[in-house]
Formats: structure tokens, C-alpha cells, sequence
């Protein structure tokens, strides 16, 4: 029996360790067959430029980089934020009012269903260039928040409601004591969504604003090396954008690890 | 809350009816006819239970009983009437133990007085509840933490929180596993001699309904109606010896006639 259990132990930190290790070793992989394919065939820079020159122009470009990354970090924590607050109050008030629910959840979804790349340019001639790339990050990334949060509002347990009910619980007690509670895994899941969304958004509207104006944030960096065919910055200005994403995604899952780790299933250590 | 103080150990008040239903039934908006022509009395200090087969709407006269939904037809009498309205001092057990699974054993158990606004002067009497059930060590832990029938004293400690004269139980042992839902019921039997509630206990065991009640109203199948009432009248304390006793396999067994009368009735 104790052996089996080592054993199981031993099994789980190994499976463990691949989930490590496999990724890592895709990368270096990875690496390597680029950095062969651009020596054998001796690709020149502008047409593929090979991993240690894009990490080398990372460095070299670091102070012009690392000021559009700020930037484009900063539209999309904004966006983020406000696609947060904004969908979890949305999905508060279609929770309370039916009527309120049905007159704008159909605009909901069309805002979200059409493709933010078609909006961005609109956006851009009516509103102000920052306050436009700030609305493009909010659309993308609030419907996750407002979906979610309103599943999660109306998946309360009916027994635990008839409880409130029957200890006379106001509204206002229902919501904040039963419902927010209750639909915290829901909001958070949406939350995740949304962080990865949003920056995708603030992406998306630096590239639609282009070179129209003063824009420095990493994706107008990205389509300015374009024109100037300075391909190993176009690179480098990717991979921030990935490892910002990553970042994002791992920050927020973090987050909701500790918001429910005493509690809910999902941040449970599965036995083995 | 009431007036009046605990005064079931009173002569006077013992078995006077706190609640009266007559004539009671309920359909739903589906057309289902759950109660017809229900009449029950709970009365002051007693334990009785409904027995009835799954679907016979014993739950549904728990719910009117707790004011958790209304009659279609009859009406339900308080004794003590409050501003027209169900007494606020009940106590409700639900099948399930129906705890907030974001929230501390002790949390759960302060609702209700949370729910009043007497959150402040609460601990207590949480402190107190959570004891009673034997649970003042988990106070901290949550309901996933605890095994199904530690979630169910959990259960029990919240609905005794407020200290209401009537506690109304719905199954609430039916899942858990024969030796702690025996353990439950001697320490419900021991909560209610300590303290002197009345208590509604829905349940479709007749071992259960025998071996806890003075009186066990069954009832027949949809749409549910009283088919008879029979007294048991063994004394309390009743523990393991009451369980394996003569009287009790006797008293089983005319429940158990009384019972299976009530469903060839019905089809």
C-alpha cells in the first residue's frame, strides 16, 4: 500500500517535470532548426532574421522597446480594468432587471461578434487617438467578463436562495452575501479571458491607428519597422508582445488561485 | 422574537397546535397537483414526521409550512400570529447541507443573524450552535474539509442559530450512510430533549420516522393528502437498546402496513 503510494508520488512529480520539460525543449528545438535554416540557406536579415540577432536587436533596441511596451501595457491594463469593471456592472444590472437585460444584451453581442478590426478605423475618427484605442481593448474584452459574470449570477444554488428567502434576506444582501460570492469562479475565468483580449485590442487599434499619429506603443513600432523593412525589430517587438500575453494569462490565473484555493473545485490539488 | 418565552416544558402550552393546515393544496404552474386536501397539525413540543414515498409532496407542505411558497388552496394558521406574516422563527434543514462552499463553517452558521443585521453580538451564539452539534473544532474549516454528515451538523447548527421554536427538516439524512444517520438521529433526538423545539421531520424511511417521532402522519402519493396518523408512544430517551427492541420491530411493522396501504390506495 505505502509503496504504491510512493510510487503514485514518484509517478505524479514525473509527469510533473515533463510538463516542465517538454515545452523547454520544443523551444530550444525550435531555435536551433531556425537558426540552421537561416545559416544553410544564408538568409539575409531582412527576409528572416535568425534567433541570436533578434535577441541582440532586443537589447540594442531596448530604450525605444521597452518605452512602446510600457505604452501598449498601459492601454491594456486600462482596457483590462475597465472591461472589468464595465462587464461585471453590466451583468449586475441585466441580473437585477429583466427588462434592462433584454433591451441591451442583443447589442452585447453584436458588438462583440463584429470583428474589432472593422471598428478601430471608425473609432479613430470620432474619438480622440488614445480614448479610441482604449474603447477598442474595452469591446474586446468585456463581453468574456459580462458572459461569464452573468452565468456565474444566475447559477446560484436554488436551495441556498430559498434560505436567503426564508430569512428575509434584502436584495441587495442576496447579491453581495449569495450571488457575487457564488459567481466569483465564473467572473474570474472571465477575467482571464479578458486579459489576453484586451491586449489583443490595444493591438489591434495601435495597428489601425498606425502612422496616423503620435502612437508608440509596440504594435505601431511593429508596422513602422514594417515600412522600414527592419525585420529583426519587427521580431523583437513580437516576442514582447507574446511574453506580455504570457505574463498576462499566468498573472490572472494567479490571481484567481488565491481568490479560491480554499474553496473551489478547480484550484483543488487533485489526488492522486 | 415571540412574546412568550421557551415554554414547551409547560404543561399548559405543551401540544396546543402551532401551526394548523386545513384543506391545504398546491398546484404547480405546470398543471402538477403536488397537495390536496391536506390537514396537519404541528403541535407545540412534539416531533412528528411526514413519511411518504419520493414525489409525494411532503417537501412541498415543509416549503408552505416555511412560507417559502404559498398555497393554491386551504389555508395555514399560526398560533401566534406576526403582522399576518409566517413567523420568522424557523428553522429549516434542506436535503442537502446547502452550505456557501466560499464561506468558513462558522460563516455559514452566522447567516442567518447576518441576515437580521445581529451580525455584531453573533459569535456567541455560533460559538453556542457549533457546539451543540459537536462542531466547535471545525469552526474555521470549510464545508469541503468536513465529511457529508459534518456537513449536515453544520446544516443543523445554522438552522438552531437563531433559536426558532419550530424546525422544519426535509430528509436531511437521506444521503448519508446508515451509522451516521444514526449518530445524527440520537444527537437530534438529545438537541431536541435539551431543547425543547418542535420539529417537522420529512422523511420516506419508516425505520427513521419510528424510531425518532411521537407521532408519524403518512401520506399518500400525488397528489399528497393525510392517509392516517399513528402515535408511537415509546418513551425517550430512545437509544440503541429502543432500536433492536421488540416494540420497535412492532411499531416498523405497523408503520410499514400503514404505509403500504397508503400506496395500493392510490394506484
Amino acid at each position: 500500500m505505502n509503496a504504491r503510494i510512493a510510487g503514485d508520488e514518484a509517478s505524479g512529480r514525473k509527469e510533473r517535470l515533463l510538463r516542465m520539460l517538454l515545452p523547454v525543449l520544443m523551444l530550444a528545438g525550435g531555435l536551433v532548426l531556425w537558426h540552421l535554416v537561416v545559416r544553410v540557406y544564408d538568409l539575409p536579415p531582412y527576409v528572416l532574421p535568425g534567433p541570436r540577432l533578434v535577441f541582440s536587436t532586443l537589447v540594442s533596441d531596448w530604450p525605444v522597446l521597452s518605452a512602446s511596451l510600457l505604452v501598449t501595457l498601459a492601454t491594456t491594463l486600462e482596457g483590462f480594468l475597465l472591461a472589468a469593471f464595465g462587464g461585471i456592472a453590466l451583468a449586475i444590472l441585466f441580473n437585477q432587471s429583466r427588462l434592462i437585460e433584454y433591451s441591451l444584451y442583443p447589442y452585447a453581442v453584436i458588438l462583440q461578434v463584429t470583428p474589432i478590426v472593422a471598428i478601430a478605423p471608425l473609432l479613430l475618427i470620432y474619438l480622440p487617438q488614445q480614448a479610441a484605442v482604449l474603447a477598442c481593448a474595452w469591446i474586446v474584452a468585456f463581453f468574456p467578463v459580462l458572459a461569464n459574470t452573468t452565468l456565474g449570477l444566475n447559477s446560484v444554488d436554488r436551495n441556498l436562495a430559498d434560505l436567503f428567502r426564508l430569512y428575509r434576506a434584502t436584495r441587495l444582501q442576496v447579491l453581495t452575501e449569495l450571488k457575487l460570492p457564488g459567481a466569483l469562479p465564473h467572473i474570474l475565468a472571465g477575467l482571464r479571458i479578458a486579459g489576453g483580449l484586451s491586449l489583443i485590442g490595444a493591438v489591434v487599434a495601435e495597428i489601425a491607428a498606425g502612422s496616423a499619429g503620435a502612437g508608440s506603443g509596440l504594435a505601431y513600432r511593429i508596422v513602422e519597422s514594417g515600412y522600414r523593412l527592419n525585420i529583426p525589430r519587427m521580431f523583437a517587438a513580437l516576442l514582447l508582445l507574446s511574453v506580455s500575453g504570457i505574463a498576462i494569462f499566468f498573472a490572472l490565473s494567479f490571481c484567481s488561485h488565491l481568490l479560491l484555493r480554499r474553496w473551489h473545485e478547480s484550484a483543488l490539488a487533485r489526488e492522486a | 422574537m415571540s412574546a412568550s418565552p421557551d415554554t414547551s416544558g409547560s404543561p399548559s402550552d405543551h401540544g396546543t397546535p402551532v401551526v394548523t393546515l386545513r384543506g391545504v393544496g398546491k398546484t404547480f404552474a405546470s398543471g402538477l397537483d403536488a397537495l390536496d386536501g391536506l390537514d396537519l397539525d404541528v403541535r407545540s413540543g412534539e416531533f412528528v414526521s411526514l413519511l411518504g414515498p419520493s414525489g409525494c409532496g411532503k417537501s412541498t407542505a415543509l416549503r408552505l409550512i416555511a412560507g417559502l411558497t404559498g398555497p393554491t388552496r386551504g389555508s395555514i394558521e399560526w398560533r401566534e400570529r406576526q403582522g399576518g406574516q409566517t413567523p420568522h422563527a424557523i428553522g429549516f434543514v434542506f436535503q442537502e447541507p446547502t452550505l456557501m462552499p466560499w464561506a468558513t463553517v462558522a460563516a455559514n452558521v452566522r447567516l442567518p443573524l447576518k441576515l437580521k443585521g445581529q451580525a455584531a453580538a453573533a459569535q456567541p451564539r455560533v460559538d453556542a450552535a457549533l457546539a451543540g452539534v459537536g462542531l466547535a473544532r471545525f469552526a474555521n474549516s470549510y464545508p469541503r474539509e468536513l465529511s457529508g454528515g459534518m456537513k449536515m451538523r453544520a446544516s443543523i447548527a445554522r438552522a438552531l442559530v437563531t433559536e426558532p421554536r419550530l424546525l422544519l427538516m426535509d430528509e436531511p439524512f437521506a444521503a448519508l450512510d446508515e451509522i451516521t444517520r444514526f449518530r445524527l438521529n440520537d444527537d437530534l433526538l438529545a438537541l431536541w430533549q435539551s431543547l425543547g423545539k418542535t420539529i417537522v421531520f420529512v422523511t420516506h424511511s419508516v425505520f427513521e420516522s419510528v424510531y425518532l417521532s411521537q407521532r408519524v402522519v403518512v401520506m399518500t402519493p400525488r397528489p399528497g393528502a393525510v392517509f392516517t396518523e399513528l402515535a408511537i408512544d415509546a418513551p425517550y430517551p430512545r437509544d440503541e437498546r429502543f432500536r433492536t427492541s421488540a416494540v420497535y420491530a412492532a411499531l416498523c411493522r405497523r408503520v410499514s402496513e400503514s404505509f403500504a396501504r397508503a400506496m395500493a390506495g392510490a394506484s
